[in-house]
């Protein structure tokens, strides 16, 4: 059947911020998605509130909204756009969720819009667990027995009918809250009692347990002439009870006979067919008992999904490319395989490799939360890994994640006693794969470390064998008495040069020279769909150690750009974007471009992304093989975040051509020795700090700066362990707890700015001149990391003298520095003086947001000038503007971007937020005036939503109470209630503002609570008390958390939330595309330079 | 590390270690892209006379079991893998692949770079390979393959074939009697049979078309089995007498056959087809269907007869279409008589192994012969 010729626009919803459980494996879908329907001729309306996605990019789509995905606003951008149909299974659960409510409030029917893909009865029948399970009853699959209950006896009756344990899931609650497993009656009782409270509709989910069963994962597509395939299966490392997205997975499945595996396969289509997914992708995942062979079906998403994802990467077959195709009329058989080119679509990929996924967890961010591996996901983010073997597979993702591990068993085994270990292995944490290495060095056997685990034996015995092989290396005990077949065979099972080195005792390069002078070199093989039945022509390789390169050769000018690795907090999908803008540009400039990365969620790793791609980590090791296979011409290290930059030197010291920033000046903005210098120089103020290897040197350092002082770590990056110390007993409290200080690691401590104005400035350099992408101007003041706090452009209290003096300072540090393109630096303003927070040689997080604001595309721009061309170039090619928004004119409209915080998956971490980094993901509220745009910006965030009318609660530090009372003396003239604490109360009264007062929670007085959680309460105005943040504060911060209430912390939040509900009451918000405000804003600019001119 | 050998015709080589039987074994190269099912490819009879590589990285994984097996015995005369399973993991797992390929003589390899070959056999076709324990001196060996038959040409099915006629009892109660003769036939083509409640008795290759008809069956299945189609002269006769008298269905080597019983030829495809992964296109309807394939000849319809439309032809027993096409490569799948109750398919409908998408060709073979019978016996 050809392609529906009723259709003429669709609207596709993205999936909004970066989350836990959500993350860029979307823009990845939804990316291929709009280029798909625009090849095909359809007008394309993209909703997404994600600024830091390529599918926002103003060129995928003919018209790009990023706006809020609330029913509110998508149903304005409808009525504006008319569009025939709406793609909604691209997008997430988040998608999936926006077009049941559309079609609830009747949006779809009044403007004839109509679903593609999956329709709604079918995505209500996979979402609710009941239904689905009467569903699977109906076509003789089973699944797990399950129950609501909404009291103890009813859920002791189910537990007898299931028998120990079950697994309880309460219903609407955030982040799994009073979930659980039950092991015995009494736990039952206990936990029954918590969920029945925590749900806010007393009602809990009983379900049958298959803890410790295998858990698999079929990809499956269907066509509307009911054609269908399985794309992929995977299995899962770990066993049920670790949710997929937190275990270990294998793809293709391992461990399934024949008929096993077609039972399923079969099972899977019969689930699609039942549920009604009419076209397009889905995922089913089974639990298989593994004494029987019994199969349960858990659940189907009748969606891509970040498995489809995955699945796409390690096999070639672009899933959600496809799915768009089918959704808009084609069949299987219809479609091209752009890989073989000769076959069809309609086919099963064969895979002749091994494809390993290992997720990448942050529980050090989140202390005083539970960090084991449960039915609720809790990873950030997840590496991929290809290899010939799965030992190799497995060794190459560990080494991907980035956690210093350059291999399984890389590291000094743990002195622990057996019993201890033994809880290791049964509670599955992020380290358990250390606990698995430490058994079988152990010579625990294969079947006692099943026992505790409930790992298939087959993969234990494979990592039994890296084990092994790992002692014969070093039974050589020097590098020289290895022989050639040993380190053969050690690198095909996927050791790097690191461990071997660290094995052998001597260094990484030693070994990679030993391995040179023998010719032991990996090869580059092709993932192609089809194990070899058919030529590929998709240049889309992995590393292994063989005997056939299949790379081809060419001889135009080439460029590698280094991916940013798996998600973490800190660095996610902002980079990728920087990546493959990067990618972009250089390819319209005519250079080959050759992508290396390790995340399979990214775009970057879009085989049609770069001409090339190397599904690799990015470690010395694997980049270095990759160039000496490709010899680029130029390698760019600025895009990827940390990740390549860490990599600089030690590829130009291997000979390899780095492009843009030297890496001699990478280093000089890292050492905080050699910064300092050059600020000194420069003379720009720099908080005054020092270091500390003892308490009593801290507490000098302390006398000399004067408190409060920032203190942290050195050997950490990104924030991490760093705190706001107001006196010498925190101080120490600090040292104890947080970071002990000692000789080798010292503590870094600096004078804590209080009060300050922090920005962020993004631009690019080309040796002479500075292009000033943007200066953003944060809500939140200095001590809130910028990646956390909310900040805007055009800067909404600075004036344009002061932004010529931010310019000049950054000019002067690029050039100091010797900068060729891209550097963000972070500014603190106090008392009209400007502080220099730190410098960043490279992309920044904002990058992407300045970019979508400005619709200057400053990654391209970057890579164009690291490519050699200089800004006036870029200029005379148009791909730069005449004048920048600190001389030129400022946008009309203000762009907000705010931070996406992850606290509902951790109960009991403290929502403050501080110099740490905690966010996941941002959302963009764009508008013609400030309080319009960060109204979006907050709705952006689904949990920070501002109510308009309703009941506040007040309680804020003393110094923020003078500055409490105008705000909210606005919010009792627009018709909100008040409740305070004594003293804020007091303080308000005597303003003459109408408040109730509330009891201290520390006084034992509940009400508060018992108030927040019955919903009496919409929003929490909440500044800390000092350093006792454990107090009061922490259990209201909590209730309103974990009951979805906006929680706003700081002052300066507290103001510009006041302007958001004016602005959303007074209904002043509007909708436009990106391409609108850009376009106006690049006219403005056109005619003052004509001005200029005339 | 290395203790065996692998070697091409064309002089390719793979060194790797033994970890089957000690020998030489030559026989022809093919490559199988299944991701599951190597016990019963091992233990398919059309897979005499060959030396399989399986394309997939781990083999042996879930061990062996006597339900998989496909025949009483592995059929390969070499295998060739990338990583054998140390230890099989299965509730299913009665022994392990290396111990089975031991105790059972096969001479067999892993180590191997198997895209490597794969490639190499999809660029230059199929061809003559040994693999030796003994002989591992690369000149030496390739010397030998040269002095050893090729595929072309090959009477296998004769080797394979039972020697006496038995009968498989139906499952339930019997609604049908089939004769299902035997070219190397695998075991699930009777059980798929015989679930559906048809007596089935399997018949020596050699029998003769009143040998067949002596037992009174309501239709007849060509079964599948190795070798070059065209020396099966007894084969080809018998399917040619039995043509209108009998109900026909024939699955692979039986397709060609029928093929050749109804003046068509077969011709050696470049490397054949096999794996489980491969879409069969079926023209009454243009849906898809992924089917289980092991075939290094195919009909050439072109030879069928007069061509009256795009795919039917005038036979000497009456028009005949191609019923079925290979989506990736256009080879004939499936021949359907219009004339004659007849019809073949060139995969696998019994599967096992891969997608069970085609078992519905089973009872479409009933419909067939009560359409013409107007019943059961
Ligand atoms: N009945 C059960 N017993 C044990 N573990 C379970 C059970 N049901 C689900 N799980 C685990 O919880 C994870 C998440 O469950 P799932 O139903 O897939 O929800 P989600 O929508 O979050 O993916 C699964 O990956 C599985 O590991
Ligand atoms: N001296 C200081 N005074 C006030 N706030 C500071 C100071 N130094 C850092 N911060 C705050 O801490 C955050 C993180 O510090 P930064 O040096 O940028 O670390 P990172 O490498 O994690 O970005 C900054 O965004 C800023 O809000
Ligand atoms: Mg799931
Ligand atoms: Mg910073």
């Amino acid at each position: 059947m050809p392609r529906r010729d009723d259709l003429s626009s669709v609207l596709v919803l993205g999936s909004g911020p970066i989350q836990i459980g959500q993350a860029c494996e979307f823009d990845y879908s939804g990316t291929q998605a709009c280029k798909v329907l625009r090849e095909e001729g359809l007008r394309v309306v993209l909703v997404n509130s994600n600024p830091a996605t390529i599918m926002t990019d103003p060129d995928f789509a003919d018209a790009t909204y990023v706006e809020p995905l609330t029913c509110a606003s998508v149903a304005a951008i409808i009525e504006r756009e008319r569009p025939d149909a709406l793609l909604a299974t691209l997008g997430g659960q988040t998608a999936l969720n926006l077009a049941i409510e559309l079609s609830e409030a009747g949006v779809l029917d009044r403007f004839g819009v109509e679903v593609l893909g999956a329709n709604l009865e079918a995505i209500r029948t996979a979402e609710d667990r009941l239904r689905f399970r009467d569903a699977m009853d109906e076509i003789g699959l089973e699944s797990a027995r399950s129950a609501y209950v909404r009291s103890e006896p009813e859920a002791q009756q189910a537990a007898k009918e299931y028998g120990f344990p079950v697994v309880l899931r309460p219903s609407f609650t955030l982040g799994g809250k009073g979930g659980g497993i039950a092991y015995t009656a009494e736990e039952l009782t206990r936990m029954i009692r918590q969920g029945l409270a925590d749900s806010p509709v007393h009602e809990v989910l009983i379900e049958e347990s298959l803890l410790g069963w295998k858990e698999f994962e079929l990809e499956v597509m269907r066509d509307r002439a009911d054609n269908a395939v399985v794309v992929c299966s995977i299995e899962n490392l770990d066993p049920m009870g670790v949710h997929t997205g937190d275990s270990i997975t294998v793809a293709p499945a391992m461990t399934l006979s024949d008929p096993e595996y077609q039972r399923m396969r079969d099972a899977s289509f019969a689930v699609l067919r039942r549920i009604g997914v009419e076209t397009g992708g889905s995922n089913v995942q089974f639990a298989v008992d593994p004494k029987t062979g019994r199969q349960i079906v858990i659940e189907m998403n009748p969606r891509v999904s970040r498995s489809s994802a995955l699945a796409s990467k390690a096999t070639g077959f672009p899933i959600a490319k496809i799915a768009a195709r089918l959704a808009i009329g084609y069949t299987l058989d219809e479609i091209a395989n752009d890989i073989t080119r000769e076959t069809r679509a309609a086919f099963e990929p064969s895979i002749d490799y091994v494809v390993v996924k290992i997720p990448r967890f942050t529980f050090e961010k989140f202390s005083g939360t539970d960090d084991t591996l449960t039915t609720r996901m809790k990873s950030v983010g997840e590496v991929m890994a290809i290899g010939a073997t799965f030992t190799e597979a497995f060794n190459k993702a560990i080494r991907s994640l980035e956690e210093g591990r350059f291999g399984f068993g890389d590291r000094e085994s743990e002195d622990i006693d057996d019993g201890t270990l033994e809880e290791r292995l049964v509670r599955p944490t992020a380290e358990r794969v250390d606990a698995l290495d430490e058994a079988l060095r152990r010579g625990w056997s294969v079947d006692r470390v099943h026992e505790l685990t409930g790992i298939d034996p087959w993969f234990l015995d494979q990592l039994e064998q890296l084990v092994e092989r790992r002692r014969q290396v070093e039974a050589c005990g020097a590098l020289d008495a290895v022989d050639d077949d040993l380190l053969w065979a050690a690198k095909a099972d996927g050791f790097s040069d690191v461990q071997l080195a660290r094995v052998l005792g001597t260094d990484e390069a030693a070994v990679r020279a030993r391995r040179r002078a023998s010719g032991i070199e990996p090869v580059f093989k092709t993932v192609d769909t089809c194990a070899a039945e058919f030529e590929a022509y998709t240049p889309y390789h992995y590393s292994t150690y063989a005997h056939e390169d299949e790379v081809r050769d060419s001889d135009r000018r080439k460029v590698l750009v280094l991916g940013s690795g798996p998600n973490r907090i800190g660095q996610g999908v902002e980079f990728d974007y920087c990546c493959v803008h990067a990618v972009l540009a250089l390819r319209d400039a005519g250079y080959e471009t050759i992508m290396v990365n390790c995340n399979p969620e990214t775009v970057s790793t879009d085989y049609d992304t770069a001409d090339r791609l190397y599904f690799e980590p990015l470690t010395l090791e694997d980049v270095l093989e990759v160039c000496r296979r490709e010899r680029p011409d130029g390698v760019l290290v600025q895009l990827g975040g940390q990740t390549p930059l860490k990599l600089a030197r030690d590829l130009e010291e291997a000979g390899v051509p780095i492009w843009g920033t030297s890496p001699d000046a990478i280093d000089a903005a890292e050492d905080r020795g050699r910064f300092a210098a050059l600020m000194e120089t420069l003379d720009v103020a720099m908080p005054p700090g020092g270091m500390a290897t003892s308490v009593e040197e801290a507490r000098g350092v302390a006398d000399r700066i004067g408190y409060p002082v920032l203190v942290r770590p050195s050997y950490v990056l990104g924030g991490r362990a760093m705190q706001i110390v107001y006196d010498d007993t925190a101080l120490e409290g600090y040292l104890r707890e947080a970071a002990a200080a000692n000789p080798r690691q010292p503590i870094l401590i600096d004078r804590f700015l209080e009060g300050a104005i922090e920005l962020d400035v993004d631009a690019v350099f080309d040796g002479t001149e500075l292009f000033v992408g943007g200066v953003l101007e944060h809500i939140e003041e200095a001590g809130v990391h910028s990646g956390d706090s909310a900040c805007t452009i055009p800067p909404f209290t600075l004036g344009r003298a002061q932004q010529r003096h931010v310019r000049d300072v950054t000019r002067g540090i690029a050039a100091g520095l010797g900068v060729r393109g891209l550097i963000n630096v972070q500014f603190a303003v106090k008392d009209e003086t400007l502080w220099c927070i730190e410098a960043n040689p490279r992309a920044s997080r904002t990058v992407p947001f300045t970019s979508k604001a400005t619709g200057t595309p400053l990654a391209k721009v970057a890579a164009r000038v690291m490519a050699g061309s200089s800004l006036a170039d870029l200029r005379a090619e148009g791909m730069v503007p005449g004048l920048d928004m600190v001389d030129g004119p400022q946008t009309a409209h203000i762009a907000v971007k705010e931070a996406v915080l992850p606290f509902d998956r951790f109960p009991g971490v403290d929502t403050l937020l501080g110099p740490e980094m905690r966010s996941t993901g941002e959302v963009m509220g764009i508008d013609l005036d400030f309080g319009a745009a960060f109204a979006k910006s907050q709705v952006g965030t689904g949990s920070m939503v501002l109510p308009t009318s309703g009941t506040v609660f007040v309680s804020v530090a003393n110094r923020d109470k003078r500055a409490i009372v105008f705000p909210v003396k606005r919010l009792v003239d627009l018709g909100f209630s008040l409740v305070a604490t004594q003293g804020t109360a007091e303080v308000l009264q005597r303003a003459s503002i109408p408040t109730a007062v509330v009891g201290k929670v520390s006084d034992g007085e509940t009400d508060l609570i018992d108030q927040i959680e019955s919903g009496a309460i919409d929003l929490v105005l909440n500044t800390p008390f000092g350093s006792r943040t454990r107090g009061d504060g922490y259990a209201i911060r909590q209730a309103a958390v974990g009951n979805g209430v906006p929680c706003i912390t700081t002052l300066a939040g507290i103001l510009a939330a006041v302007h958001g509900i004016e602005a959303l009451r007074a209904g002043t918000g509007t909708v436009r595309t990106l391409q609108e405000y850009q376009s106006e804003f690049r006219d403005t600019v056109r005619r003052a330079i004509e001005m200029d001119g005339a | 590390m290395t203790d065996a050998l692998f070697v091409l015709e064309d002089g390719t080589h793979a060194r790797g270690t033994s970890i089957g039987a000690p020998g030489t074994v030559f026989g022809e190269a093919v490559f199988n892209t299944g991701m599951t099912g190597y016990q019963e490819v091992l233990t398919d009879p059309s897979y005499r006379r060959q030396i399989v590589l399986m394309t997939a990285a781990h083999i042996g994984n879930y061990g062996m079991n006597a339900a998989d097996a496909e025949s009483d015995a592995i059929q390969v005369s070499g295998f060739v893998v990338r990583s054998a399973a140390r230890r099989p993991s299965s509730w299913r797992a009665e022994a392990s692949l290396v111990d089975a390929l031991r105790d059972e003589g096969i001479v067999s390899i892993e180590g191997i770079d198997t895209r490597r070959i794969t490639r190499h056999l999809r660029d230059r076709g199929a061809m003559r390979a040994a693999l030796s324990t003994e002989v591992l001196d690369v000149d030496e060996l390739v010397a030998q393959v040269l002095d050893s038959p090729g595929m072309e040409g090959q009477e296998l099915a004769s080797e394979v074939s039972t020697r006496a006629a038995y009968v498989v009892p139906p499952v339930g109660e019997r609604t049908r009697r089939i004769a299902l003769v035997d070219h190397g036939t695998k075991r699930s083509i009777a059980r798929c049979l015989a679930e559906l409640g048809a007596e089935v008795h399997v018949l020596p290759g050699s029998s003769s078309a009143d040998d067949v008809l002596g037992v009174e069956p309501d239709g007849v299945l060509l079964s599948n089995g190795p070798g070059d189609p065209s020396t099966v002269a007894t084969g080809i006769a018998t399917t040619r007498e039995l043509l209108g008298r009998v109900p026909v269905f024939g699955i692979c080597l039986g397709s060609q056959l029928l093929g050749h019983a109804l003046g068509a030829r077969t011709h050696k495809l470049t490397f054949g087809h096999r794996g489980i992964n491969q879409p069969v296109l079926r023209r009454s309807d243009g849906r898809v269907e992924i089917t289980s394939h092991n075939h290094g000849f195919a009909v050439d319809p072109t030879t069928l007869g007069e061509q009256l439309d795009e795919h039917t032809f005038d036979t000497a027993h009456g028009r005949v279409s191609v019923s079925h096409v290979n989506l990736n490569d256009g080879v004939c799948e499936g021949l359907r008589a219009h004339d004659v109750p007849a019809f073949s398919v060139q995969y696998h409908p019994e599967a096992a192994p891969g997608p069970l998408d085609a078992r519905h060709l089973f009872a479409d073979f009933f419909d067939l012969i009560d359409a013409g019978s107007g019943g059961t016996n």
